[in-house]
């Protein structure tokens, strides 16, 4: 039970970094990518790039096979739809919840004023 | 606030006086005039916003469901910020703890509520740190308890 919020942890610290984001957005589009695919768009160096699919890999973020000489990279979509889970869950929570406690301190400024009167 | 963990953070005007605000966010009559995902009700609030201090709301959504949420305060500034731990009761979807901090800042025709609801990574990381040192410290003892063991006649 501990593991679900220590996944969550490494999901969103992966999701932290721009080139990280822009990695699993390149793999959203497509049916896997190889490393030299994902790694031509950015000015950055092949073994920066293979760091970065290091920390995206540890977040079971992607899912990288092996065949010859090629690393297909996949995105593994789990880990992320839970992290999206997450904050929705509390986004729906808090909207909702801080909707109504406007309306009742709105409420409840205009009887002070009234009163002050 | 810690920089890589989770966190949502939601932004509201408010046209009420901070002080107000900061009434109905903490008082379980405020409480329960709020709190939940949807119009349900809520069943039963407490609280008691000092630091240590804690809160339970139990409440019931549109489709029936109950949910309680319990947590600690950790601090308490009347009217400009409070910050609590959050836990849901026997809640299976999110059975961790997290924290919630609320800002409040006096603005022209009101209040700006600023919410921050997020992991506890720092947390997380110290209790992981803590338990690094005493796994540590358990050798060293266990260690010097061997040696004292081969000294003794």
């Amino acid at each position: 039970m501990v593991n679900y919020h220590d996944r969550l942890d490494r999901t969103f610290a992966a999701l932290v970094d721009p080139t990280r984001r822009a990695i699993l957005a390149r793999l959203e589009r497509g049916d896997g990518a190889s490393v030299s695919e994902l790694a031509a768009p950015f000015a950055i160096k092949l073994p920066a790039v293979m760091k970065h699919l290091d920390v995206l890999d540890a977040a079971g973020l992607i899912t990288r096979t092996k065949a010859g000489r090629t690393v297909t990279v996949r995105l593994a979509a789990d880990p992320m739809r839970e992290a999206m889970d997450w904050l929705r869950r509390y986004e729906r929570f808090w909207s909702s919840s801080l909707d109504r406690l406007a309306a009742y301190a709105e409420r409840k400024e205009t009887e002070a004023r009234r009163r002050d009167r | 606030m810690t920089s890589t963990g989770p966190s949502l953070t939601l932004v509201r005007r408010i046209k009420a006086r901070p002080s107000i605000v900061f009434d109905a966010l903490t008082t379980p009559e405020g409480i329960a005039h709020w709190w939940g995902p949807d119009a349900g009700p809520v069943l039963a609030a407490e609280a008691e916003p000092r630091v240590g201090g804690r809160f339970r709301v139990r409440f019931r959504m549109l489709d029936a469901s109950e949910h309680e949420s319990t947590g600690t305060y950790l601090e308490v500034d009347p009217p400009r910020r409070l910050t609590m731990t959050w836990r849901w009761v026997g809640g299976v979807e999110d059975p961790g703890e997290s924290r919630v901090e609320i800002v409040l800042r006096a603005i022209a025709d009101g209040t700006e509520l600023t919410l921050t609801h997020s992991l506890l990574h720092d947390e997380a990381t110290r209790t992981s740190h803590e338990r690094g040192w005493t796994g540590s410290l358990d050798k060293l003892e266990r260690h010097f308890a061997s040696l004292a063991q081969r000294r003794s006649p």
